[in-house]
């Protein structure tokens, strides 16, 4: 036996997964409350002697511990940059690659508002871009000395210009911040270069978060470091996808992860077009991307998906899963708000479980229309040709999801069908004829810590345990 | 302020061969005595801010022939933005747009060029001597 733990802190729940290396198997699996505001360690140890009862080993037994964290609001970071589509997107693609949750973004010059926003936001760092090597100046510099005369003392990350990097620094630094210097996020126009940049992310967030974020003591049992949650799942993702030497990997793919305060989508492809004579716009598309839609969510934030969606279109999709809708009466609008005040809410009965699918459907249909690219028409003296923005999906192998709605819903493939390209929204490059997947043991993070100490058993115990669904749709 | 203190960026965008235009410029412009740069045809945006970032360039003039042109011209001025040149002048002309939009619908082509950060925008009948009335009014030379 190789038994190692994977724990996750979650916001609400401390998981732990124990699972046996050699033979390639699942154990077991507890859970508590996080108890983050007190002391983290009385969650996790209630967890601990649960999954020891429950899978009959000791202590001694276990070999290793990984853990990653979205406790006390997760990784949280504002980035700053000059042009939106540009170092602006370079810097929201770093922060979202390593794990984090951009909780505001700013471009060009940023006012006294906008610090004050910044300052209200409870950041736990700034990501400072802006001008690429040798380009504009003026913008990141106004902007430094703007943070410099703010009340913020969370670590500011610079990755902008690097002709003003030392400039940046010494304005920050006389103003007593912590600064961090590392390469440009956009060092040419057509180059996006976010992984130094997510390399200092993940050392400021073992370093200075865990302590703050009371996860010392977590430390401690773990042993090793401790990574952001999502930065597990995107680690998983690109395992499964590509593989290993010993292992082959089952292919481009996209997953899908609905909680309960946001929608995540990550995907592992090339994005390039399916037709060779696209034009594609934009900057270049990263093979592994991750996308965080902070605004949908089937609990805290189920209002805004019944208002984005609109009470009508709720409805239609609630009667296409529950068809007796008609004699059965649900104020859809009072209901949500329920859901949103009560975030640890269990539907009663099968009519709210319906309504926890609807929602969780309607969710996923936006946040992949946010993720994947588009496609139109444009006309020249040639005639019509093609022209795509961003990520092309349309060709993808396997859709997998993951999340509570995935372990507890009994209707997966519908959620997932949400994900599927549709001619109702023919411009949108979603997946055509993905396989696609549950997550039904919600143990996708935990692939993710192994990955890097055990890419080969790790990927064997995922290819085992996910679940295939019916792939008409 | 004179022509000579003045560089050009002159170049076809996109995956535009028709050079012929760019090549027209370049005489004339010079021969006012603008300091010019041609760059040739099938030029990547990126090579145009590039370029007059190299040069410290007052104006950027784009070419484009084969109906593209809007499409290849949508993000340069973000681009010049970023890379330090917020005030540089960007001129495009041609076939900037498909044949029966040129024929019709002028105006709303003029706008798309303004909402996208140009300067101006011309159709393929202009003259050399209207581009260089219009650069020296825009860069402030007398004469």
């Amino acid at each position: 036996m190789d038994i190692r733990l994977l724990i996750d802190f979650g916001s609400t729940y401390t998981k732990i997964l124990a699972v046996d290396l050699d033979r390639g198997v699942l154990l077991g699996r507890a859970q508590a409350l996080t108890t983050v505001d007190s002391d983290i360690t009385i969650g996790l140890k209630s967890a601990y002697s649960t999954l020891l009862d429950e899978c009959g080993f000791q202590d001694r037994h276990i070999k290793g511990r990984y853990a990653s964290s979205s406790a006390a609001g997760g990784l949280r970071i504002a980035a700053i940059g000059l042009v939106p589509a540009l170092t602006l997107e370079a810097a929201r693609r770093a922060a979202l690659g390593a794990g984090a949750k951009v909780v505001c973004a700013y471009g060009f010059e940023i006012d006294e508002k906008i610090v004050s926003e910044v300052e209200a936001a409870s950041c736990d760092m700034i990501l400072l871009t802006g001008g690429t090597d040798g380009g504009d100046k003026d913008v990141i510099l106004h902007n430094a000395r703007m943070l410099a005369d703010s009340r913020l003392t969370c670590p500011i990350l610079v990755a902008g210009n690097r002709v003003v990097a030392t400039q940046v620094r010494d304005i920050l630094e006389a103003r007593g911040k912590t600064v961090s210097v590392t390469q440009n996020v956009l060092p040419r126009l057509d180059a996006v270069e976010v992984e130094p940049a997510q390399a200092l992310i993940r050392d400021i967030f073992i370093a200075r978060i865990i302590e703050a974020k009371g996860l010392a003591g977590a430390q401690d049992f773990v042993g090793g470091e401790i990574v952001p949650t999502p930065k597990a799942t995107l680690q998983a993702a690109a395992l499964l996808a590509d593989g290993t030497e010993d292992e082959p990997g089952i292919g481009s793919l996209v997953i899908v992860e609905v909680g309960g305060a946001t929608t995540n989508i990550h995907s592992v492809c090339s994005g390039a077009p399916s037709d060779p004579l696209t034009v594609v716009k934009g900057l270049p598309e990263p093979r592994v991307k991750r996308t965080v839609e902070g605004d949908l969510g089937i609990r805290y934030n189920a209002p805004t998906i019944y208002d984005l969606t609109g009470e009508g279109p709720c409805r239609t999709r609630l009667r296409a899963i529950h068809p007796s809708l008609q004699e059965e009466s649900i104020d859809l609008g009072a209901h949500v708000r329920t859901l949103s005040a009560n975030v640890g809410y269990v539907p009663a009965g099968t009519l709210e479980y319906d309504v926890d699918i609807m929602l969780a459907e309607s969710a996923t249909g936006v946040a992949m229309q946010r993720h994947a690219g588009t496609l139109r028409e444009e006309y020249s003296v040639v005639g019509a040709f093609k022209v795509q923005y961003g990520k092309n999906l349309l060709d993808v192998e396997n859709l997998i999801g993951t999340g509570g709605i995935f372990k507890y819903g009994y209707r997966p493939e519908r959620v997932l069908a949400a994900a599927r390209f549709s001619l109702g929204t023919p411009w949108s490059l979603m997946p055509r004829d993905p396989r696609t997947y549950v997550d039904s043991e919600y143990f996708l993070y935990g692939i993710g810590l192994l990955a890097d100490h055990f890419p080969t058993q790790a990927l064997r115990i995922a290819k085992k345990y996910l679940r295939p669904q019916r792939s008409d749709g | 302020m004179q022509a000579a203190d003045k560089h050009i960026v002159i170049g076809t965008i996109g995956s535009d061969a028709h050079m012929i235009g760019a090549w027209v410029l370049q005489k004339g412009l010079s021969a006012a005595g603008f300091g010019v740069t041609l760059l040739g045809a099938a030029i990547p945006q990126e090579e145009f801010v590039n370029a007059a970032i190299e040069t410290h360039a007052d104006a950027i003039l784009v070419s484009s022939l084969y109906g593209m042109g809007i499409l290849d011209c949508e993000g340069l001025r973000d681009k010049c933005v970023e890379a330090g040149l917020k005030n540089i002048l960007l001129y495009a002309g041609g076939n900037v747009a498909a044949p029966l939009e040129l024929q019709t619908n002028w105006p709303e082509i003029e706008k798309r060029f303004r909402d996208m950060g140009f300067n101006r925008v011309y159709r393929n009948t202009v003259t050399v001597s209207e581009v260089v009335d219009a650069l020296k009014s825009d860069l402030g030379i007398e004469g």
